[in-house]
């Protein structure tokens, strides 16, 4: 017996295409067009959930993303997806789902024992106990007991997409309101993006039976949608929900792309759109509000809007015995559509005194009761319901036998985007609701979203929102819409509930509230309403109202929370779109890259290049390859990739003052063809860069900066030349990537040079250190530095990068008779420690002044510079600050890198640390830079580590070739 | 002293008295602090009703007996950055100035639900910070090696024991590989919202009045300077001394009191998913990407990254901060991808450059500052309020609270340590 | 996402752009005190309301120039260049 709750006709079901689905284990049926929640309703299953707290039997409650009741997880292994709502499932044949929470099984579920002791498990009760001996005894029962779906413990295999999208006029919202909207700012020549949550267009036109310019709503519909789609200014997104409202009108919408969730698929399972539009129409429905009863959430009982839309939508009937619970008139209507597709109505129960006379006469024309200001005030069934126990208006209690009771509590526009764009919400007694307020430009609320429940007047708001590109006319109730009087709460004893999914009840309100969290804020977060999956969708409104209640204030006094994005819950893999592994971030490769690759380079990251920290040989192990290599520069000859090195080309009449003032060091009385090492600083005396830089002539010097702060620097000189020294005629150019830098040093570099042939003298006594020549290497034209970080003889030769590989092979084979070896940023490293020279970011952090490292006098140069005053400050003279220095171990091992050291005689348990480290093959023992306290007056004195207790002496920091012999080859 | 004795013989909150409740339906709870309209004077008024404002009341009444003392909160209590944030709770800290602080405020923490009588569900997890390169490792080492040094329980650990203690982490992606790891095993997490209405509730029952949705407009002071009293949306109250605990408000409060501070307010983001079953045991922290993580008893992960990029007062973030933080979790913790995100939110921070708090005086004679955490400040509440509480109380900055002077701001004595341990915070 | 109105390339998103927070501070001479360069370097404005700051189309012209920006709305109220004096409403 499938689908026995399945009409014999009607709904926008395809009814030739039956699905086979598994639901908890059991097997059903169900039509393509369905939602998994449809579907089950089909089948008449009522019990298909647990609530999070006390593991109460819950059925299905909505039909639309509000739905607060019934989440399941679908899929298996990476692509296991849980806490979905089931109205938001779309059914397919194969689907497997299971509910969420309940454990071992939907039927007999062990956390039901909750409810057996929930008198003591209400509002906040964790804040009052489990504080001895500690949380962390308890913590991990809560933990498991907490949660609601299991999620995948594998990695998502779907695709995702990021995408973006310009328009004059974004509709949220395809209903009545939208599309006309859409419609009138289409014929009016703007770019128009239509976007809908639903599978398809319509809103409650889909299950409203009403007629809209002599048609049939569902066929004005079709036909809207049909002319929408043929215009080639019009963008329709169906399955695409708004979920954030950013600043200028920039809103972000998910799209989920038809596809089986759970199952392997082409393309993108989500696309997350970023839009931004001139003007945005909000037409984006209003939502049913429950009832809060004595029982109100036993599976059977659900939003009477909800069963019309089962009814008319997918033509399934929502029980076979109904009554109705409402305040309003909406409810009438959802009565008789389900009276429609075949269930008995029994009553309906309205809490109000005097009903319309016509009302009256359409529900005893079906035969049912009406009870005027009556109430329900129990409901009875064990897992499912049975029956009601109804207050009639005079007192009279009597229970009535039904297995579905619909409720309908009033509606709650859906302000939520509106909200999040900065608009104020007003509260309106007469139709009980908030609902947007004032004007804002460029942004507009039409239709129930704007408060205006009645279709002529939706459609009309709709159309001039955007005819007129202004707000809709502010709505005032209207003839046409359903005539309400509050009910908040229904007083009797029992558990009502608020929040569904996280079982807050009406007591617990109550409760809150005697214990003074009577600010909305407050309640939500001491009771957890409104915090769920649902968002509080359903329970927000109702919530404050029963406060409002509880403490004598009006919904208006009590306020709402804030709206947050997203408006539904949004896969965070859709945030990462397609930038994943590899292309999670771009890499920064050198022109040599493939030949390092080929050569047994280990390639690491360095200040976001890939660069090689050594070239592996067959046999060797990591250690070894560096020795090597340093062997061969201090031996031979070396060639090293430094193409990452920054180069920014400064030039101008007022090149020389500018230089003078960006660097700690005099600059301007370089000669041409002279180079020289200088610090940068920031404005507080911070080092933050060093390099060489050359002055190429009078008016141009070529500043060479770290590798990292290539585009720092070029950044922060623009920044000072136009923004601070704006009198200087400057001009600034980023070159770093257009000169490759090949780096050849070692005793035998000078005889290399000469092999490829260059077209000026490369000994090293007459092309001096910190000098250089433009010409050509190889042929090819070059700038050549004398500059060395090894210490060694050492050529810096600048050649545009798309000649560097041709280069670097070329010398690498005219090295090979001299013993050339390509080194890496290891063996540069080591040899730089051991020769004592600074390396930006290792010896220093933020907060190294040049006093530290050695540069005591640049504080009295003369004239300004960057950082120059905070140089003056009392602390920055401190003898006592860390110094750079050298480290020596007793032993000569090796220290690690970040060991702290102490003094043994004094009390302070570190004074400083290692920041540069490595084991010397020219000194056959470690060497070691270190930041210690007043540590150049100190040395000679002896320390130890503070964790391995190792002796280590200060030293001075060059620990090989300390006068520098060695640079002349 | 408003109705409540200071120690009640049988504990207000415990086991026993929930049983009671129980079954009776809850109906004999007090208010867990009373609803109270001002006085005209008292001895100490505090702006602020967020964690740092509350917990001074609390150490004012409890360590020096001053209970004359009231709290103005313009909104409700923990409105602010206390009921915004990521609730991470840790003393890794590099400057021993920052540790004596911090490793303070963590031992405040351990014993707090029992001091107040009310469960902040204090949750010393443990916390993993991942490093993905071998500059990272080397800047642990010299994280580890301080702090050791000054007995803060922090070690390295393998990027197999990273695995082992957060299997979510991909600790072999392409772009941030994990090379090893971080750990201090006493941080964890605390329930912010109950941080808040623990100390309002401890310090209530010693007398102090906790005075919601009052807005202080001006300062009153005397014609020597010297403070005398606040305006507020409930008329003139005076009182002795007046403490400005308001985050990211400091400025505007600053401005009516007649000096400017080196702050800066600016958005910070923190996200939190939809419930689910435990993944995540930890506090997960990435120094690549700066995303860190941990998940609530609920089951939400709740996570967030960096600030916002330019100073604002709409508490509320952006979307392109929104998309790094996001996508750089769903990267590094591949499996969390199908996991949706509830809600988020953004908190007002108060950033000065160094990172680090300022407890001080200010320049009105009487009129006291605690602010400029940033986005650090819920780890520090008890150590601020207690000391705060001391400066106020004695007239004399606390010792541990001394470096966090206003003067560091001129005279250079900054205590960095984004700049000096790279922990942005 | 503010859409930022570059004075040389048109409308953008901010995306392009970099903030360089407060504009309009003096940079004094290396002479003064301890006091007037602390506040030259930290002290802030930090208004609720309408700030006047700094902004660099870093992905596009890379030319600085001002903005008047609330920080409540974000609205942005003037661009002008950087070495014009305030513009825009008063705070």
């Amino acid at each position: 017996m499938t689908q026995s709750f399945r009409s014999a006709s009607g709904g926008l079901v395809e009814r030739g295409r039956t699905l086979k689905f598994r639901f908890a284990g059991r097997e059903y049926e169900g039509y393509e067009g369905d939602t998994l929640a449809s579907a089950l309703l089909a089948n008449g299953v009522r019990l298909a959930g647990r609530s999070f707290k006390y593991h109460r039997p819950r059925g299905l409650i909505a039909a639309g993303p509000e739905e607060s009741n019934i989440l399941v997880t679908v899929g298996q292994g990476g692509r296991r997806t849980t806490n979905l709502r089931a109205t938001e499932v779309d059914l397919y044949d194969g689907m497997v789902a299971a509910p969420v929470n309940c454990w071992p099984s939907l039927r007999f579920d062990v956390g039901a024992v909750n409810n057996l002791f929930s008198r003591w498990l209400g509002a906040g009760f964790y804040y009052k106990t489990f504080m001895w001996p500690h949380w962390m005894l308890f913590e991990g029962f809560i933990r498991r007991a907490a949660g609601l779906g299991q999620p995948s413990t594998e990695a998502d295999p779907d695709r995702y997409e990021l995408a973006y999208a310009h328009c004059d006029v974004l509709v949220v919202g395809g209903g009545a309101a939208g599309l006309a909207a859409a419609k009138a700012a289409a014929a009016g020549g703007r770019r128009v993006i239509l976007c809908d949550q639903d599978t398809r267009f319509g809103g409650s036109l889909l299950w409203c039976d009403a007629e809209v310019e002599g048609l049939r709503g569902r066929d004005w519909v079709d036909r809207t949608v049909a002319g929408l789609s043929t215009q080639p200014n019009v963008r329709l997104a169906p399955r695409t929900t708004a979920v954030g409202h950013y600043d200028y009108n920039s809103v972000v919408l998910l799209e989920r792309v038809p596809g089986r969730e759970g199952e392997a698929r082409d393309g993108a399972r989500e696309r997350l759109w970023q839009v931004r539009a001139e003007q945005v129409i909000y037409a984006c429905g209003a939502l049913e509000r429950p009832i809060v009863f004595p029982g109100n959430d036993k599976p059977g009982i659900m939003l009477a809007s909800a069963a019309r839309q089962y009814a008319n939508r997918w033509g399934v009937r929502t029980g076979d015995r109904l009554v109705v619970f409402t305040n309003n008139d909406s409810a009438y209507d959802a009565a008789l559509a389900a009276a429609d597709a075949g269930a008995r109505l029994i009553a309906v129960v309205d809490s109000r005194a005097n009903v319309d006379a016509q009302r009256q006469k359409q529900i005893t024309a079906c035969g049912a009761e009406l009870i005027t200001g009556g109430a329900v005030i129990e409901t009875h069934g064990d897992t499912v319901l049975k029956g009601v126990t109804v207050r009639e208006g005079a007192g009279r209690t009597r229970r009535i036998a039904c297995d579905g009771l619909l409720m309908a509590g009033g509606w709650n526009p859906t302000v939520h985007l509106y909200s999040q764009a900065g608009g104020k919400l007003r509260w309106e007694d007469a139709r009980a609701f908030f609902r947007p307020d004032g004007v804002r430009d460029a942004i507009a609320c039409v239709g129930a979203c704007n408060g205006t429940l009645g279709l002529a007047a939706a459609l009309q708001e709709g159309h001039e929102a955007a005819a007129f590109g202004r707000a809709g006319a502010p709505a005032s109730p209207q003839t046409e819409e359903p005539a309400i009087e509050p009910l908040w709460r229904v007083d009797a004893p029992g558990k009502a509930f608020v929040d569904f999914l996280n079982d807050v009840t009406a007591g617990d309100i109550a409760q809150a509230a005697r214990e003074n969290f009577v600010s909305v804020e407050h309640l939500k977060r001491y009771t957890t309403l409104g915090m769920a999956p649902d968002q509080g969708k359903t329970s927000n409104v109702n919530a404050l109202a029963v406060m409002g209640e509880a403490t004598g204030r009006a919904p208006a006094q009590v306020g709402t929370t804030r709206y947050r994005p997203p408006f539904t819950p949004v896969s965070m893999a859709s945030y990462r779109g397609r930038l994943r592994g590899d292309l999670y971030r771009p890499y920064r490769h050198t022109p040599m890259h493939a030949w390092h690759l080929a050569h047994g380079g280990k390639i690491e990251e360095f200040g976001e290049w890939q660069r090689p920290a050594l070239y592996l040989q067959p046999g060797e192990d990591h250690e070894q390859a560096v020795r090597r290599e340093c062997r061969a520069v201090r031996t031979a000859c070396g060639l090293f990739d430094a193409s990452p090195l920054g180069k920014i080309e400064v030039r101008g009449p007022d090149a020389a003052r500018f230089v003078d003032l960006i660097y700690a060091n005099t600059m301007s009385t370089l000669k041409p063809g002279k180079l020289r090492y200088g610090l940068m600083l920031n404005e507080l005396g911070i080092i933050i860069d060093d390099g060489v830089a050359a002055r190429l002539d009078e008016e141009t010097f070529l500043v060479g900066t770290t590798s990292g702060g290539a585009d720092k620097i070029a950044a922060g000189m623009e920044e000072w030349l136009q923004c601070e020294w704006i009198d200087l005629k400057v001009l600034v150019a980023p070159v770093t990537t257009d000169w490759a830098v090949i780096n050849i040093a070692g005793p035998a570099s000078p005889q290399v040079l000469a092999a490829v042939g260059c077209d000026f003298d490369p000994d090293p006594k007459r092309f001096e250190h910190l000098s250089f020549r433009t010409g050509a290497v190889g042929g090819i034209p070059a700038r050549v530095m004398r500059v060395s970080f090894t210490g060694e003889a050492s050529y810096e030769i600048n050649v545009p990068a798309d000649r560097a590989l041709d280069l670097w092979e070329r010398l690498y084979a005219a090295g090979k008779p001299f013993g050339i070896e390509p080194f890496g940023i290891d063996a540069l490293m080591q040899m730089r420690t051991e020769k004592g020279f600074l390396h930006v970011g290792s010896d220093t952090d933020g907060t190294t002044v040049p006093a530290d490292v050695g540069w005591t006098k640049v504080a009295n140069r003369p004239v300004d510079f960057v950082g120059k005053r905070s140089l003056l400050w009392e602390t920055n003279q401190d003898p006592s600050r860390p110094q750079l220095v050298g480290l020596s171990e007793a032993g000569g091992q090796v220290l690690a890198i970040g060991e702290h050291v102490r003094d043994p005689k004094g009390d302070k348990p570190t004074i400083g640390y290692v920041t540069s480290s490595g084991y010397s093959e020219a000194l056959g023992r470690g060497v070691a830079l270190a930041m210690i306290q007043g540590g150049r007056a100190r040395i000679g004195e002896e320390l130890v580590t503070t964790r391995s207790g190792q002796r280590v002496r200060i030293v001075e920091a060059a620990a090989y070739d300390p006068k520098g012999e060695r640079l002349n080859g | 002293m408003a109705g409540y004795p200071a120690r009640a013989t049988v504990k207000e909150y415990s086991a026993f008295r929930l049983l009671v409740e129980g079954l009776r339906g809850h109906t004999g709870w007090k208010p867990t602090w009373r609803a109270v309209e001002p006085k005209p004077r008292y001895d100490v008024v505090i702006i602020g009703g967020g964690g740092h404002g509350l917990a001074t009341a609390y150490y004012l009444a409890k360590n020096h007996g001053v209970r004359n003392v009231a709290v103005l909160e313009r909104g409700w209590i923990g409105q602010g950055n206390t009921g915004r944030n990521t609730t991470v709770i840790r003393s890794n800290y590099y400057y021993p100035e920052s540790i004596a602080l911090f490793d303070m405020s963590v031992k405040l923490y351990e014993g707090l639900s029992r001091e107040l009588n009310y469960n902040v569900m204090f949750s010393p997890r443990g916390m993993v910070i991942a490093g993905h390169s071998r500059h990272d490792m080397e800047l642990m080492n010299r994280w580890a090696g301080a702090m050791q040094a000054y007995g803060v329980d922090v070690g390295l650990i393998s990027a197999d024991e990273v695995k082992r203690r957060v299997p979510a982490l991909d600790t072999k992606n392409k772009r941030w590989p994990v090379w090893g790891g971080f750990t201090q095993g006493r941080a964890g997490t605390a329930r912010h919202d109950a941080v808040v209405w623990g100390y309002a509730h401890a310090a209530d029952r010693l007398g102090v009045d906790i005075i919601q949705n009052c807005e202080v407009t001006d300062f009153r002071k005397a014609s020597n300077g010297h403070v005398v009293g606040v305006e507020t949306s409930k008329g003139v109250i005076t009182a002795d001394k007046v403490v400005i605990s308001v985050a990211g408000s400091s400025s505007l409060l600053a401005e009516r009191a007649g000096f400017r501070l080196p702050i800066t307010s600016y958005a910070l983001q923190a996200f939190v998913s939809e419930p689910v079953k435990p993944v995540l045991d930890v506090v997960s922290w990435s120094l690549a990407t700066g995303i860190y993580v941990s998940q609530s008893d609920k089951g939400g992960l709740v996570f967030g990254g960096p600030l916002d990029l330019y100073n604002s007062y709409a508490q509320r973030g952006n979307f392109p901060t929104a998309i790094h933080a996001v996508g750089a979790l769903a990267e590094q913790y591949p499996s969390f991808g199908r996991v949706r995100i509830l809600r988020q939110w953004a908190g007002l921070v108060d950033v000065v450059h160094d990172s680090s708090p300022i407890l001080d005086e200010t320049p009105v004679p009487g009129l006291y500052i605690n602010c400029g955490w940033g986005t650090g400040g819920f780890k520090a509440i008890p150590a601020g309020g207690w000391v705060m509480a001391h400066h106020i109380a004695t007239g004399k900055p606390h010792d541990i609270g001394k470096p966090f002077n206003r003067k560091r701001f001129e005279n250079g004595r900054l205590i960095d340590e984004a700049a000096g341990a790279g922990i942005a915070h | 996402m503010l859409l930022i109105k570059c004075p040389f390339c048109g409308e953008r998103d901010e995306i392009e752009f970099r903030c360089g927070g407060e504009s309009h501070i003096q940079r004094p001479a290396s002479d003064v005190s301890d006091e007037t360069w602390g506040a030259y370097l930290f002290a802030r404005e930090n208004p609720r309301g309408v700030h006047f700051e700094r902004w660099v189309h870093h992905a596009g012209c890379r030319q600085w120039f001002n903005l008047a920006r609330d920080t409540v709305t974000h609205e942005i109220r003037s661009v002008y260049p950087i070495t014009a004096p305030r513009r825009g409403p008063s705070q």
